[in-house]
């Protein structure tokens, strides 16, 4: 894991002390909410619907269980005991108070944490692959650069009032787990013949009002140009990106307007015209920090875990849990343990500190101290021994996280939506707890198969429903909320925007439309055929005659 | 019978701690929306968002605004279900917010 | 108005010029764009001094023709949130200009370490807040993670000290 040197946590240290100055400043009427509401964003605090909420930026996705236990601190001590996992791999805090926030900023910088850029129109969160450095599938690890850009877009003098915000994410494996072709700029890495890496620049995916699938800008941009090559496209697209229209500022819109080709020849000119003075000191701190990143020093075991494989004969449930929420390691013996924070019920994302510190232990204890938060709102511990995995899940099963739906009906991501925040137009956490409910039962989740069912409550897409297999878009229909149902999303390699099936319903209608839908795909799948696979090949048809043909 | 008037509520949000405040007839901030003044006339109106104005550059509140409502049996009521959580808390946990204080409203969010 | 320059409070040698008001010869004066367009036959040869502000709008390339002969370009910031003008500075300092950059608009301290970061020299402020504030203001974020962006000598680009003996961002982009 990356540690902060004195010049990173100087660099914390000076950022919180400056928002603390400015937070006092805003409490004195020296600062008025229009300029103080640019630079408390920066920092992360939003004002939501019932108080503040503060975001915290967990780069890439990777915890400590140190850091953890401090999140978990936090929510005990200044919100109201627990806090909520994002779909871009944060945590944010619902019950903020503005005189706090400094002092909370303070706590986190002693873990080397913080709030900068969780928020505000600039460059975003680094997110990645939540299996980064432990997938079986993996060329490499893709956060030594996470890391790299987190520190390169950290207050970039240049680039901290975009036309809007800015999301970059990183992928090392084949099977993208990280959405690149959904965010504005999506990274994923390559091996040519001679075993040098590089990087396919994707630019211009996303959710949001208008979804787009990315463009490639460069099919193997060489690892040392990472940096001046990305200077090039954030300052065209600070020049040029749209400001008159707050929907149509995101980069996405730039490229669709422009076109492909001429957008990528606007790069490459700015490119050409103010090429990097040198590469040296980029490449010199990426070998730096990718020193953080080796892989820990694992065991050598066998393949055979005698009580991994015993525990599963003697107990059906720990064996369901097994198959549904271990991963391949890439190292023999070892497995990668996924969380769900989705118990039947739940609401997605959502832990307690005592939930934390728990998952902190165990991390600790059998995961190398390490953990991840995915973009499906769970959490993963990465380096565990399947030995180890029974032991794991006992614990798990005490404090309410082993529920063992991982990628499966239940697993549902959902934003906060109407319960908390102030853009949404509809619930979104009361759907998937009724739905998840509604599925209840795990022989019939199995049965259903891999299935990501995705709820955003507005436009803004944080529950990510254009890229669910199964969407659900909460919306106002004359102050009733309703909610509007798409089929056919994917976030990963192929990826793809769903498509609307028809009329919305009424909030208590959608577990029973989810459960037609699903009866339609087990009607009418093939042996072995993802439901998916099933409704690209099969069409909408048939699930629309299932919803809506007169009953 | 029961009498029903409508009108409009003025809202914000407390700004050292984010707490969600209404203007009471008396001019000043209350927790609850029931001690709120339901502004009919367009004088009332004004004279609330006068008020909301000062009381922003006075650093008491930040982002006000005026929401529909009706009081009901001297109860009042938001017409969006928006203003309904926001003056219980969220529906999802019924342990928090105002709702868990001994401040919310006579009116649930979600009716039914 | 006050002009604001390495942390004090200067007189300003500038004059702002209409677009029909004549020009003196040997001033210091700054024509808006669309002037220095249209009469840069005559502009050309002025012999005092020539500045020009720019919208924000504007294309580097655009300005390109002109730049050698301009002693001061005057970036707009039109509101906080409006960031064009820092890619514009930064590219303007990239380019090789090494005359004046001055920011024009509603400035806060709180955005003054950038645009020094971008190489903006001058900064036309209002009353509103003390010399202090902008003095704490230009001290307060000493590290960049960016290369190429430090513009005091007490100011340290964090990779580059990382890596002692390459150090030297070869050329400063910014002017003196
Ligand atoms: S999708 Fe809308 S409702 Fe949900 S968190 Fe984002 S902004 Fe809020």
């Amino acid at each position: 894991m990356y540690r902060y040197d004195e010049f990173d946590l100087s660099f914390v240290k000076q950022r919180t002390e400056q928002f603390r100055d400015q937070a006092e400043r805003r409490l004195k009427g020296e600062l008025t909410e229009d300029e103080f509401r640019p630079l408390r964003l920066m920092n992360g605090l939003y004002l939501q619907l019932h108080a503040y909420m503060l975001r915290i930026a967990i780069p890439y996705g990777t915890l400590s269980s140190k850091q953890m236990r401090r999140l978990a601190y936090i929510a005990d001590k200044w919100d109201r005991g627990y806090g909520h996992f994002t779909t871009r791999q944060n945590i944010q805090y619902n019950w903020i108070k503005l005189e706090d926030t400094a002092d909370i900023l303070d706590a986190l910088a002693e873990v080397e944490m913080h709030g900068i850029q969780t928020s505000g129109n600039c460059i975003r969160n680094v997110t990645t692959d939540h299996w980064a450095g432990a997938a079986a599938d993996e060329i490499a690890d893709p956060r030594p650069v996470g890391e790299l850009l987190r520190q390169w877009s950290s207050l970039h003098p240049e680039f901290s009032f975009l036309p809007r915000k800015f999301k970059i994410a990183v992928t090392g494996a084949p099977n993208d787990r990280a959405a690149v072709k959904v965010h504005d700029i999506g990274l994923r890495l390559h091996k040519n013949d001679k075993g040098e890496i590089g990087w396919e620049v994707l630019v211009g995916g996303g959710q949001g009002r208008t979804p787009m699938i990315a463009v490639m800008v460069r099919d193997f941009l060489p690892e040392k140009e990472l940096v001046p090559y990305l200077e090039a496209i954030m300052r065209v697209y600070n020049l040029y990106g749209r400001r008159d229209n707050k929907y149509k500022a995101r980069i996405k819109i730039l490229v669709h307007e422009l076109g492909a080709e001429k957008f990528r020849s606007e790069v490459e000119a700015e490119y050409a015209r103010h090429p990097a003075q040198t590469t040296e000191v980029d490449q010199k701190e990426l070998a730096r920090i990718a020193e953080y990143f080796a892989l820990p020093q694992l065991e050598k075991l066998s393949r055979f875990a005698p009580h991994f494989e015993q525990s599963k004969l003697d107990n059906k449930e720990f064996a369901r849990w097994a198959r549904n929420n271990l991963a391949a390691h890439s190292t023999q013996g070892y497995t990668i343990v996924n969380i769900s924070l989705k118990p039947e019920g739940g609401i997605p994302g959502d832990a307690t500190g005592e939930q934390m510190r728990v998952m902190a232990d165990l991390a600790e204890r059998y995961s190398q101290d390490e953990l991840r938060v995915s973009h499906a709102q769970n959490i993963v511990l990465p380096h565990v021994k399947l030995e180890d995995a029974f032991t794991i899940w006992q614990e798990l099963r005490k404090h309410d996280l082993a529920a063992a739906n991982y990628g499966l009906a239940g697993d549902i991501i959902a934003c906060p939506g109407l319960d908390y925040c102030a853009l949404a137009t509809a619930r979104s956490i009361p759907i998937s707890q009724a739905i998840s409910r509604k599925f209840a039962d795990l022989d019939k989740q199995e049965k259903i198969g891999p299935l990501k069912i995705n709820i955003s409550g507005c436009i803004n897409a944080c529950g990510h429903h254009h890229v669910g297999h199964i969407g659900i878009l909460g919306l106002d229909k004359k102050g009733e909320e309703f909610y509007q149902i798409t089929l056919g999303g994917s976030s990963g390699d192929s990826a793809s925007i769903g498509t609307i099936l028809g009329p919305g319903f009424a909030g208590e209608e959608v577990p029973d439309a989810i459960e037609k839908i699903l009866d339609t795909y087990v009607k009418l799948r093939q042996p072995g055929e993802e439901f998916l696979a099933a409704y690209r090949r099969l069409g909408p048809a048939p699930f629309k005659e299932a919803l809506y043909a007169a009953a | 019978m029961s009498e029903i008037e409508k009108g409009q509520v003025m809202t914000a949000n407390r700004l050292r701690d984010g707490e969600v405040v209404f203007l009471t007839r008396a001019g000043v901030w209350a927790m609850a929306i029931d001690e709120a003044v339901l502004a009919q006339e367009p004088q009332a109106v004004a004279a609330l968002e006068a008020r909301a104005k000062e009381d922003e550059k006075a650093t008491l509140v930040t982002g006000s605004y005026l929401f529909d409502a009706e009081r009901v049996n001297g109860k009042i009521r938001a017409s969006h279900i928006r203003e309904r959580i926001r003056a219980q808390g969220p529906t999802v946990r019924l342990d928090l917010g105002k709702q868990a204080e001994g401040t919310a409203g006579s009116f649930a969010a979600v009716e039914g | 108005m006050q002009l604001l320059r390495n942390n004090a409070f200067v007189a300003d040698a500038w004059a702002t010029l209409a677009d029909d008001a004549p020009l003196a010869e040997g001033a210091r004066a700054i024509v808006s764009f669309a002037r220095l367009q249209k009469e840069w036959d005559t502009l050309a040869k002025h012999t005092g001094l020539l500045g020009v502000a720019v919208p924000n709008t504007l294309r580097a390339e655009e300005l390109a023709p002109y730049v050698s002969r301009l002693a001061l370009i005057v970036l707009a910031f039109p509101s906080f949130t409006d960031g064009r003008s820092y890619s514009l500075a930064r590219q303007l300092r990239l380019d090789g200009y090494r005359g004046e950059l001055r920011a024009t608009g509603n400035l806060l301290p709180d955005q003054l370490q950038f645009m020094l970061q971008v190489g903006i020299d001058t900064f036309e402020v209002s009353e509103r807040f003390p010399l202090e504030m902008w003095q704490k203001a230009a001290r307060q974020m000493a590290l960049t993670y960016q290369r190429g962006f430090t513009h005091a000598a007490d100011e340290r680009e964090v990779w580059s000290q990382r890596h002692q003996g390459f150090a030297a961002w070869e050329e400063q982009p910014h002017a003196g």
